[in-house]
């Protein structure tokens, strides 16, 4: 177990150097950093000297593990718009995205998980049908539009709610939070259910197909045979069973909720890392992409090797070996 | 106690309605063992399904009684029904590794189930499941019981799901081919043990099985059904050693006997079989031949995997499959090769087709070494000369390719043949050779039964004008009388096409009816070898002597 | 007729799920409108000189200052809604298939090499699926995006435009097809016809693809459904971002983001009809997509 553990780890650690070394060939490849900073009164004396003290006609392989080694450090380098090191610009931007993130996730899950169970158990009932229907016109219609309604709805129509920005702020040491505010958390509301409502479909209808498959298998069949209460079949063995394979793809969504969150960000004017992220590309700012690209990739790693540690702590059949 | 009266069981289908079993009669008593066998298709586990409630939707019952002792089971709501499941009638299957929850310990499982049919407190109903696994001889059980089920073998789990099954004290227990997933040695165990409950605990067994042999062995008595109605029902030593329907006849004449060769399998006269007629193909396969019977030599012949790795600082030992095998198979002749699942008998059959590398030893086909696996050139002899017939008719031939397509392969790959229309007119001739339809050649795998398929898969085979043949447990997955059938098939061909044949199978009596010589693999190792009546009347060996007496075989007083 | 219909269950189950021919109606109508857009439509909506801001901001024929012209009302460059979505429909589709196809190809083929020679290949091919899963698909279109916009001078980036769209979006979906590839293609290599196959001496590319391939397109046919809906639900994101498809040569997801302007101000057509119709357009694939789904595994019927 603690080889695979292992072996885990060092799959992470790769994938990781892999996408460094994407964001960093961005740096070297596109666009000329000195012309960035510089601008077109530098003579190119001046420029070239620049480009000598900042290193840049180093090797390749010794740019990069400096790179690497600045990375680490916490030094992502500064803006190629703002001039402004980039470190602080995200890290600002940071706990807008991952509350609205992780409320959105909330949301999902809340009521995915249990439409998807009920669904399951109940293939013919017409609540069953109307999910379905429902969950199935969610899926196809763009998070943006799902925005776009939300606002014109609540904001617009009925003007419940806030359509833009964050409401009001709590700063928790280096952490500006929306959550300890009422005007927060109505402002929090629609972008999270509009981020929240594709993934929500999405973990629907994987946890309906994995228990429909569940309850077709041979030891669910055994344990009707026995006489197992069925409210225990259902929950303790079927639903418990089901969750295992769910929740790796739940660790893959937090990908999809990250890279939604753009496109919501953008809908509401949230103030989070993909509005950062839209404006870089706009202005071919390769420094806050590069950068905004590590970021993802090491969350999204993260949140994978959570999950495959989740894996072997409820799968027994992965920890521990046939004792016969 | 249980009765059961012209039970009818029918499946809507976009064709009209289907009946799965008709005018089913059927009684068991307290502490019998009834038997209740058929081909696949005769309806056997429908009527298990049905007993116990559990019929797969949308199958429905249209019309008949069932009851046991007093209670009218078709009248019971379905709160009721699933309180009877386990309390008084209780089911095991086939596989024990699907049977039981992963996730869970077997003491969770057996406490759990203890406690939905009795007032037990979770410290009772622990004691009385360790006092069970004793019974029923898992030894240490008060720390076996915390583990989880991958963390048994496949006998002792099929045992833990038998006591799972009579924890709560059924009448009945339905038990739909319990040992059919399980080596001889395991399969005589856990049939000693139901035999045990049955006496000592008065519970009725129906034991739901298509291995003649098991109902021998152990039911008391036995219907036989067939496309599902009941053909015949009685004592088993009466209806087994005289029976009275012609199908039962059929159907025991097709049971290879463990004790003595017959020459030929007596078959019932159909369409299908009959010919064997194909003179083109069987001048084509005649002609052009080096006449010249192959033999095969295998000496030191090694096979190893690579371990699983299990942690970071050792490096995993190999999986030995195949250890110094030394063979020697006679020109023309048949071997039989037996030996359990596991035992290393396909590994050696792909080792020889070159599918596998071995580590070291050699293999000699005819007069030309065998190089190995990966050195194996895509053009080399022995890809035409040796060829193979598979054990899952439903997987060999590709679904996808019309029966025309799979047949003229070998003769467009070979290139024995450089006319397409020639080609097809030889494909067909072999289909007729091997006793099918020529018409077969358009349509596709799934159009057809799984002995036709077989059939097809020989015809394949010696499309390629093969010398050596291996036959891979061709037969396991047939009913027994389609069994029959392949293996008079195979004699046959093998007779007037003079091949030799490698016949491996854990069937020990097919591979008496089969093979010249027999060899016996245990672990990758061959622990007897000589020739069949050697083998078999008096083997040398213990295992090979523990393998004869434990398959189950119906006794001679039996027979008239 | 009937006779024939209960031959191949798939013909069998379509005709009786009202559902499934209505979206195939839908999808059907949809696609042959943006085929022949250039011949049906009334103006061309990237020929500047075929509309006139004087027809502009148009309402829809039952509103009040209709021109019976414009069906659907016009937007406020005076280009006809209905040849708007049409000529939307049009590249969202063109853009959405192609990038179905590269993904496929790509994916497919990797997948397939990967399943059938497993090992180090299979290893190397993998730890790239990874990294390409763990940049979401958003951020690869952008990224691509964004490296483009860099890399290219401006003069040809206008013409590469739908190339590197097309681009973008493949690479974000290639993985799919590349992990169901191969996750069959296991399965597959264990049959024994593959087995027959090998034995035979057949080259490994036949057996790929004469052998496996045809019996693996199921699940393949599914995820082509599937991703194509995703596609063209990522180009009209893009769009919608800015990134995609400029408003002189709109998709759907341009015209939506154009008509996100005038959300307050009560020309709702201008937002509402390309929204619809992109709803539409994809919510009939997904219906279309689950019921394959559905004939390819009978189990769950």
């Amino acid at each position: 177990m603690v080889y695979f553990i292992l072996k885990r780890m060092i799959q992470s650690v790769f994938v990781m150097l892999a996408v460094a070394f994407l964001a960093f060939s961005l740096f070297r490849f596109v666009g000329d950093p000195i012309t960035q900073m510089t601008g077109v009164e530098t003579s190119v004396a001046d420029q070239e000297r620049l480009r000598e003290e900042l290193g840049l006609n180093d090797p390749f392989v010794s740019q990069f593990i400096r790179f690497t080694g600045d990375m680490l450090q916490g030094d992502f380098g500064y803006s190629y718009r703002t001039r402004q090191p980039v470190a602080d610009m995200i890290t600002e931007r940071v706990p807008a995205t991952l509350e609205l993130g992780v409320v959105a996730l909330i949301i999902s899950l809340l009521f995915g998980v249990p439409a998807g169970v009920y669904t399951a158990l109940k293939p013919r009932g017409i609540w069953t049908q109307t999910i379905l229907m429902t969950t199935l016109v969610g899926v196809s219609i763009p998070t943006f539009v799902i925005g776009i309604m939300l606002i014109f709805l609540f904001g617009v129509q009925l003007g419940w709610l806030p359509t833009f920005g964050r409401g009001g702020t709590v700063q928790i040491g280096n952490w500006e939070s929306s959550l300890f505010t009422i005007s927060g958390w109505r402002a929090l509301l629609l972008p999270a259910i509009t981020l929240g409502v594709y993934q929500l479909t999405l973990t629907m209808r994987l946890v309906r197909a994995e228990m429909m498959e569940v309850m077709r298998s041979d030891y669910i069949r055994f344990a009707m045979a026995r006489g197992v209460p069925i409210r225990v079949l259902h929950y303790k063995h079927a639903l418990v069973n089901t969750m295992v394979p769910v929740i790796t793809i739940i660790g893959l969504q937090f990908g999809g909720v990250i890279a939604f969150s753009i496109v919501t960000e953008s809908v509401f004017q949230w103030p989070g890392m993909g509005l950062l992220f839209l404006e870089s590309i706009r202005f071919v700012d390769i420094p806050v992409m590069g950068v905004y690209l590590v970021v993802i990739a090491f969350f999204f790693v993260l949140v994978n090797l959570v999950v495959d540690l989740l894996y072997v702590a409820i799968d027994p059949r992965l920890r521990l070996r046939d004792v016969e | 106690m249980l009765t059961i009266k012209d039970l009818t069981v029918k499946f809507p289908s976009r064709f009209g309605d289907f009946s799965a079993i008709e005018g089913v009669d059927m009684t068991i008593k307290p502490g019998e063992i009834h038997g209740l066998v058929g081909e696949s298709g005769a309806g056997k586990s429908t009527v298990g399904a049905v007993v116990i409630g559990l019929l797969q939707a949308p199958g429905y019952v249209t019309k008949g009684t069932l009851t046991l002792g007093d209670t009218d089971l078709r009248e019971l709501t379905p709160a009721q029904a699933h309180e009877a499941r386990g309390d008084r009638i209780s089911m095991i299957f086939q596989d024990p590794q699907t049977s039981l929850n992963p996730l869970m310990t077997i003491e969770d499982q057996l406490v759990e189930t203890i406690q939905a049919h009795s007032d037990a407190s979770k410290t009772e109903a622990r004691r009385r499941a360790v006092d069970l696994l004793e019974d029923i001889g898992i030894q240490n059980a008060s720390q076996r019981i915390k583990a989880y089920p991958h963390q048994f073998s496949g006998g002792m789990r099929q045992r833990v799901v038998i006591a799972l099954a009579i924890c709560t004290d059924p009448e009945l227990i339905i038990a739909d081919e319990p040992t059919t997933a399980l080596d001889v040695a395991v399969q005589s165990q856990v049939l000693d043990l139901i035999q045990q409950l049955a006496k000592e605990r008065q519970i009725a067994f129906m034991l739901i099985t298509h291995d003649i042999g098991v109902i021998a062995q152990v039911a008391d008595r036995v219907t036989v059904m067939r496309k599902g109605r009941v053909v015949e029902t009685g004592d088993t030593a009466q209806v087994l050693g005289a029976p009275k329907h012609p199908y039962t006849r059929a159907l025991m004449d097709a049971v290879p006997p463990l004790d003595q060769k017959i020459d030929r399998f007596r078959v019932p006269a159909a369409d299908d079989t009959a010919v064997m007629q194909g003179d083109t193909a069987e001048r084509w396969l005649l002609e052009g031949q080096q006449h010249c019977l192959t033999g095969l030599a295998l000496e030191n012949l090694t096979v190893t995997f690579a371990g699983q790795r299990t942690s970071l600082f050792s490096k995993p030992s190999p999986y030995v499959a195949l250890e110094d095998v030394a063979l020697t198979i006679r020109p023309g002749s048949i071997m039989g090769l037996v030996g359990e699942s596991g035992s290393g008998k396909s590994t050696l059959a792909k080792a020889i087709t070159g599918l596998v590398t071995p580590r070291y030893g050699t293999m000699i086909l005819g007069d030309t070494v065998l190089p190995f696996g990966s050195s194996r050139s895509r053009h080399h002899s022995s890809r035409q000369l040796v060829q193979m017939v598979f054990q899952d008719p439903y997987s060999s031939l590709n679904p996808r390719h019309r029966i025309g397509d799979i047949l003229t392969e070998p003769l467009w790959f070979y290139g024995f043949v450089k006319d397409p229309a020639e080609r097809t007119s030889l494909a067909a001739s072999m289909l007729s050779l091997v006793g099918m339809q020529p018409d077969a050649m358009i349509k596709y795998p799934h159009q057809f039964s799984g002995g036709q398929r077989q059939r097809i898969a020989v015809a394949r085979a010696l499309l390629a004008r093969p010398r050596f043949l291996i036959c891979d447990e061709p037969t396991s997955a047939l009913d027994v009388s389609i069994q029959a059938e392949i293996l008079n098939l195979l004699k046959e061909l093998q007779a007037r096409f003079g091949l030799t044949i490698l016949f491996i199978s854990h069937n020990l009596a097919v591979v008496r009816q089969m093979a010249d010589d027999t060899a016996v693999l245990r672990d990758g190792k061959i622990v007897e070898v000589n020739t069949t009546e050697v083998v078999y009347q008096s083997p040398q060996a213990k295992y090979t002597k523990s393998l004869l007496a434990q398959t189950p075989v119906m006794p001679k007083s039996w027979r008239q | 007729m009937i006779a024939f219909l209960k031959k191949y269950e798939g013909l069998w189950l379509f005709v009786h799920s009202p559902l499934s021919i209505v979206a195939a109606m839908v999808a059907t109508l949809i696609i042959l409108g943006a085929i022949f857009a250039p011949w049906i439509a009334l103006v061309n909506p990237y020929d500047l000189a075929s509309f006139s801001l004087f027809d502009g901001l148009l309402p829809p024929v039952w509103q009040d200052g209709a021109n019976p012209k414009y069906l659907l009302g016009t937007d406020d460059q005076g280009r006809d809604m209905i040849s708007a979505i049409l000529y939307g429909a049009r590249l969202s589709l063109i853009i959405g298939l192609s990038a179905l196809t590269i993904a496929a190809v790509i994916g497919v083929g990797l997948g397939l090499a990967a399943g059938y020679y497993g090992g180090r290949f299979d290893a190397v091919v993998m730890r790239i699926a990874d990294v390409q899963l763990a940049l979401p698909a958003i951020l690869t279109a952008l990224l691509i995006d964004g490296i483009a916009r860099g890399i290219l001078p401006t003069a040809i980036q206008q013409d590469l435009h739908v190339a590197v769209l097309t681009l973008a979006i493949a690479l974000s979906l290639w993985v799919n097809f590349a992990r169901t590839a191969r996750a069959t293609t296991f399965v597959q290599m264990n049959k024994e016809y593959v087995q027959a196959a090998i034995m035979m001496g057949q080259r490994p590319s036949r057996v790929m693809f004469v052998h496996i391939l045809p019996n693996i397109l199921g699940p393949l046919l599914v995820i082509m459904t599937v991703d194509l809906a995703s596609a063209i639900l990522l180009e009209a994101t893009l769009s919608f971002l800015g990134i995609g498809l400029p408003a002189d040569s709109p998709s759907l997801g341009t015209l939506i983001r154009i008509g996100m302007q005038f959300l307050l101000s009560g020309e709702w057509w201008i937002l509402w009809i390309p929204t619809l119709f992109l709803i539409a357009l994809v919510v009939s694939i997904n219906i279309l997509g689950d019921f394959l789904r559905d004939i390819f595994n009978p189990r769950l019927r």
